[in-house]
């Protein structure tokens, strides 16, 4: 029965794909595939913003959207009815084909990402033997389509928002590949489905994820980072930061080209995300060892809801950081930290025939005292004291 | 020849022509970003995945941001008002036909094209995985210590700047 659940929707597949003639049914099988994936992430991207204006607006001790819908659950389809019947705006100046043509490439990219996640058991679109190889260089055309953006817009702000955006997920690529690394090396594969295979044993009651390692702990808190600023988030949404450049590179957009931005933003919020979840929290895995009744699609959406859930917690917690504080913090302190992460992979590697608490203590020191040293090492020479606050009388 | 390769090879010749024909600095880059994409596309058509993924992330994901960072940094954004092509040309293009008159003489007479054709390797990116990590571990990892080298030797150059100007 539990089987039978977990495989429904592949069930469900090859049942349609039967109604198929015979030599359409390769294509029939791809085509609603595609279909299902396009379809579930657009309805998790309209559920996301619904939810990430209500817990901002509880955040902040206000109510958020209310009016539309009950409890203003369908504000996202009213936002979509507004976003596609207002007047599509291009400024005269403006290079027609590139502005057109950067929304475009910009929503492309996090759609064909998400093709290569295992979002439950058999149910990877497409199985690459370098997975992760190709999210990471298809993710890195986004980069091309925020400067087509900023450019063709003819507008200082767009120009200078783009240059951030590209200077920011340049610097933090780099953590977020070097912080996969560790786990590409532990598992010996680039293939995701292995990767999530690695996982899947258990410990007694509690599974065998990575996260539950030094390494992992230490990887994984690297990589949402990383990943907070490569999907341009609070508290790196600089190329954005509204007080500053207004709306950095899509400042010149209105319609449904803005909604595309949008759209193409929290698909790769869900790609990075989904990434991290099969990187180190054990894919589709359930995290117990009695609740592997429920199906493992059900525990990745789990898993990426409750991801979303921080990351809105994140955004309306923390301000957003100065440029230098950003780049600072990527090259003095998340690149250094990423390649001792490495070392700490590479030692716990090799020292798999010694007993478990000395491999604990080895990398736990290797990590927490670069942490400690880095620290300290970044905050020489300034005083902190008590944080004093000033108020308008 | 199949209809897939077709489709990319008329793409990839459309972005280079483009490439060298358009007027603005800016979409000419473009262009040569789409004759990338393109060539990648290829080899992922040839099956050579590992080659195709790194042809997008080195030339689409990078060089092609590098190009444009560059242009922006010494142009001024204006359309340039100056004749595409320059007044010697003709002399240009003789040059061309002349070198390609001689590669193709060249090639044809040489001992390469008499040779039997070696069987087509299913080349797949585990077995390049495998080559890498064994025959060629010791280049593989040089290699890999250069880049780390060079990486940290960046962030350095960039502090001991900050630390100059706060001295004077």
């Amino acid at each position: 029965m539990a089987d039978s659940i977990d495989q429904i929707f592949v069930n469900l597949k090859h049942w349609l794909v039967g109604f198929a003639p015979e030599p359409w049914q390769g294509l029939a099988s791809i085509v609603i595939s595609i279909a299902a994936l396009m379809g579930v992430f657009a309805t998790l991207f309209a559920v996301t913003t619904i939810l990430e204006r209500k817990g901002l607006g509880r955040i902040q001790n206000r109510y958020g959207p209310n009016r539309v819908g009950p409890f203003g659950f369908l504000q996202p389809a009213a936002d979509g009815i507004k976003a596609l019947i207002k007047e599509d705006l291009v400024p005269r100046s403006a290079d027609k084909v590139v502005h057109f043509l950067a929304p475009l490439v910009l929503v492309i990219p996090p759609f064909l990402v998400l093709s290569v996640l295992p979002i439950g058991r058999n149910m990877t679109l497409v199985d690459f033997d370098a997975g992760i190889l190709f999210f990471f260089s298809v993710g890195a055309i986004m980069e091309l389509s925020v400067f087509m953006a900023g450019w063709s817009s003819r507008n200082k702000y767009s120009l200078l928002g783009a240059m951030r955006a590209i200077a920011q997920m340049i610097s933090y690529e780099i953590p977020l590949i070097l912080s996969s690394v560790t786990v590409i090396m532990i598992v010996g594969s680039l293939s995701l489905n292995e990767i999530v295979a690695a996982q899947g044993g258990f410990n007694g009651a509690f599974p065998d994820w990575f996260v539950f390692t030094p390494w992992g702990f230490a990887g994984f808190v690297l990589f949402m980072i990383a990943a907070t600023a490569e999907s341009n988030r609070s508290p790196f949404d600089l190329p954005e930061g509204e007080s500053e450049i207004i709306a950095g590179y899509y400042i010149e957009y209105s319609g449904f080209k803005f909604a595309l931005f949008f759209l193409g933003e929290y698909i790769g919020l869900f790609a990075v995300s989904g990434l991290g979840i099969t990187l180190f929290l054990g894919g589709w895995g359930a995290p117990l060892s009695f609740l592997q009744f429920i199906p493992s699609w059900a525990w990745f959406f789990a898993k990426l809801l409750a991801l979303i859930a921080v990351f809105i917690w994140i955004r309306g917690t923390l301000p957003r950081l100065r440029q230098d504080q950003l780049m600072n913090f990527a090259w003095k302190f998340m690149l250094p930290m990423t390649l001792l992460n490495i070392v700490a992979a590479a030692v716990w590697h090799f020292m798999l025939p010694l007993p478990a608490a000395a491999r604990w203590i080895a990398c736990s020191a290797i990590i927490i005292g670069s942490y400690i040293l880095l620290g300290r090492g970044l905050m020489e020479r300034r005083k902190i004291g008590r944080r004093t606050y000033r108020f308008a009388e | 020849m199949t209809i897939s390769f077709a489709i990319i090879a008329v793409v990839i010749i459309a972005a280079s022509v483009a490439a060298i024909t358009l007027r603005h600095l800016i979409h000419c880059s473009l262009a040569l970003v789409v004759a990338f994409a393109g060539l990648a596309a290829a080899y992922l058509q040839l099956n050579a995945q590992f080659v195709g993924f790194a042809q997008l992330l080195v030339y689409v994901g990078a060089v092609s941001i590098l190009v444009v960072f560059a242009i922006l940094l010494t142009r001024s954004g204006e359309n340039p008002n100056e004749e595409i092509f320059s007044k010697t040309w003709m002399a240009g293009a003789a040059v061309v036909v002349a070198v390609l008159g001689v590669l193709v003489w060249a090639i044809t007479n040489s001992e390469v094209v008499k040779r039997e054709p070696s069987p087509a390797t299913e080349v797949t990116v585990r077995g390049i995985g495998d080559v890498l990590m064994n025959r060629f571990v010791l280049p593989l990892e040089v290699i890999g210590l250069l880049l780390t080298a060079a990486l940290i030797g960046a962030v350095i150059i960039a502090m001991s700047d900050r630390q100059e100007r706060k001295m004077k």
